[in-house]
């Protein structure tokens, strides 16, 4: 999960990252109150999830309170890449010595962590990674040690500060570190990291992702998630524990294995190229144990997307026993009476099969086809949704 | 021989006694896995009955992964424990001295996966996992959750990041088999690599070629494509899946995810071709890419 950058301010005080006063607001009169409380100029940025938001006209400066009121009226409603701003955040501003950037990240190609950090920041780093390579220093972190003092001296050394500001830096990496530890993030970013004129460091912006599998021991990180942004057809399904990305097709796909629904997709996009050029309309993994209510809950919230033309469940019974999924399709018709009615497609194999065919056949159900194969499936889906679309 | 398992691997099993461990215990058992015994520090000095074609087993059950060693000269762990223990699980087995650790459980957080991890690299150790289905050499021995039944020996090595797509695949090519099948995860930290199973692929005698299915997210078939280059003289044919998937949004596995330009198939599928490898676009047509070569 990615944070806002306000929502990654407020980690990084908790953990005594040292940051400057900064408030969220989802109103011109919330961000005059803001501003009023934080005093004297103020930034009042745009809060979403994109970078190249300066450019966009979505960060302002603001000398008194109106002006952060007006500032927040211009930028609240804006559309950043396809990102609609409901929030602005009102930070106190900052005379600027001098911009640096600091990030520390999951290196999966060496299964480790890796810190980067640069006496130049402000830049876009992936710039900054191309025209300017020297200046961006990499050090590898050792998970079983982390960032401890030495660590992060041999990474301010390594990027060249000065040595006035090398140990304040220091201490500011190692709290980064706390708070990368602390909560599970696969991604803790500052820049600018910056050194103020009166000589402190600060964290000006920040971004940071949080591990989704490391939630059970965070039970806090569930408020983060913005609610709003997500489809509602992918929220209904996270309730009911499914898988569920909403893409913008028309056949939808229900399968196990997430693998398996990806390739799935791909299989229905290509045989949609002969079909009016059909496509995929969601990924949904049902996972292993695909019970008569799980297969319902899918089923319902595909056939809840308007988009959807056609049904394609493609499963392959390893542990699952493709019995189970055929008594849960027939079920799940069942409990869905004429809330279903658009065509399904099923192909079953592995796992006692032939059972799972023969409940499909003899259940004779005027909206399923039984297919021999995931290809053959795919393209009698796809051929479905043409028609229904024709 | 196959890679990494054999039929004289001595299988631990930690988390025996769940409910998951227990049924795919059985499972293995069924297909012929030398099960010796399960961890469990609860129920140490007890046994599990499983219930068999060939007449009922008994596993003994051990308080620690070092006594189950001691006791029995296990070779291999498998792990079926929730995600909160797998760390402390993982290791254990290492402490304990076992060379072969490989962790079923899915949604651990990649925290613990990187420092467990660390931990069996510096002692040696090669995980398979976590997140994945284990692995079979068929006839000899199955750890894991793959399905015994889908095919038999053959001489076409498998390795992939999914499951189910390890069971398709297996599937396609039934009439062949294999010497191993291999699900290394889909998660962002996973103990063995492609180029692992690789490069055990290409060392060992009873494999004449290669299946290699990638997914989106990272660049480890970037890399396996260049280890291919390299250092694989046996023909690979390749399969990615994610081609659909848009920017952003996380297909499933914990590491299937395309962020801006990096991680997306048609980049895997083009560095692949580059270094020789024929891809199919489809699962059936990959099947028929290594059918044409082995057949």
């Amino acid at each position: 999960m990615d944070l806002f950058e306000y929502q990654a301010r407020d980690l990084f005080e908790a953990h005594g990252v040292p940051v400057l006063a900064g408030i969220v607001a989802e109103t011109p009169a919330e961000a005059r109150a803001a501003a009023e409380r934080i005093g004297g100029t103020v930034v009042v940025k745009a809060q979403v999830k994109t970078g190249g938001r300066g450019k966009a006209g979505g960060v302002k400066l603001a000398h008194s309170p109106e002006e952060a009121e007006a500032a927040a009226a211009a930028i609240l409603g804006m559309d950043i890449k396809g990102h609609p701003v409901q929030r602005v955040m009102v930070a106190q501003g900052a005379r600027i010595a001098e911009e640096y950037y600091f990030s520390v990240l999951l290196d999966r190609a060496e299964r480790r962590y890796l810190a980067m950090c640069s006496v130049e920041g402000g830049m876009e780093i992936e710039q900054l990674a191309v025209e300017r390579p020297d200046a961006l220093a990499k050090v590898a972190v050792d998970p079983l040690v982390g960032i401890d003092a030495a660590k992060a001296a041999e990474i301010v050394a390594a990027a060249g500060f000065a040595p006035d500001v090398a140990a304040d830096v220091a201490a500011a990496i190692q709290k980064l570190w706390g708070v990368y530890l602390a909560e599970d993030a696969t991604l803790v970013e500052v820049n600018p990291l910056v050194r103020t004129e009166d000589g402190a460091i600060v964290a000006l912006d920040g971004k940071v992702t949080l591990d989704d599998n490391a939630a059970f021991r965070h039970p806090g990180h569930a408020e983060l998630a913005d609610v709003a942004a997500t489809d509602p057809l992918e929220a209904r399904a996270k309730a009911a524990g499914l898988n569920y990305v909403k893409l913008d097709g028309e056949v939808g796909v229900i399968g196990n294995g997430a693998g398996l629904v990806m390739s799935t997709l791909d299989v229905v996009a290509l045989a949609g190229e002969a079909f009016g050029g059909v496509k995929p309309a969601n990924f949904l993994d049902i996972g292993g144990g695909a019970s008569a209510e799980v297969m319902a809950a899918g089923l319902d919230i595909i056939l809840s997307d308007p988009q959807v033309r056609a049904v394609f469940v493609n499963v392959f019974g390893g542990i699952t026993a493709c019995d189970a999924v055929a008594t849960g399709i027939v079920h799940a018709l069942e409990i869905l009476g004429d809330h279903a009615t658009k065509p399904l497609v099923v192909r079953l194999d592995g796992n006692n099969v032939l059972a799972g065919r023969r409940i499909l056949i003899e259940a004779a159900h005027p909206l399923v086809t039984l297919a021999d194969t995931m290809d053959g499936g795919a393209a009698a889906a796809a051929e479905l949704a043409h028609l229904a679309a024709v | 021989m196959a890679i990494f398992l054999t039929g004289s691997s001595r299988v631990i099993v930690q988390g025996m006694t769940g409910s998951e461990g227990q049924k795919h215990t059985a499972r293995m058992l069924a297909a012929g896995t030398a099960i010796v015994g399960g961890v469990n520090p609860r129920k140490a000095g007890t046994t599990v009955e499983f219930a068999l074609a060939d007449g009922a087993r008994s596993i003994p059950v051990f308080g620690t992964v070092a006594d189950a060693v001691a006791a029995t000269g296990a070779d291999v762990s498998v792990i079926f424990v929730p995600p909160a223990f797998a760390r402390s699980a993982v290791i254990e087995a290492v402490d304990a001295g076992v060379p072969l650790v490989v962790i079923i459980t899915e949604g651990i957080p990649v925290a613990d996966t990187a420092v467990f991890f660390n931990y069996a690299r510096a002692a040696g150790v090669r995980l398979i996992g976590p997140n994945c289905p284990g692995l079979i050499s068929p006839g000899k021995s199955n750890v894991g959750i793959t399905p015994a039944d889908i095919t038999g020996p053959g001489r076409i090595g498998l390795v992939s990041k999914s499951g189910t797509l390890t069971y398709q695949m297996m599937y396609e090519l039934r009439d062949l088999g294999f010497s191993t099948a291999i699900g290394i995860g889909g998660d962002p930290i996973i103990g063995t690599t492609h180029i692992d199973a690789l490069a055990a692929f290409e060392a060992d005698p009873e494999t004449d070629a290669i299946v290699m299915i990638g997914e989106i997210g990272g660049d480890a078939e970037e890399r396996a494509a260049a280890f291919i280059r390299e250092h694989v003289t046996k023909p690979v044919v390749g399969y990615v899946a994610g081609f659909t998937a848009p920017e952003g949004k996380t297909m499933g596995h914990a590491g299937a995810i395309v962020s801006g330009t990096s991680g997306t198939a048609q980049a895997k599928k083009e560095a692949l071709e580059a270094a020789g490898v024929k891809v199919g676009r489809t699962p059936s047509e990959t099947a028929a890419l290594i059918r044409a070569i082995v057949a």
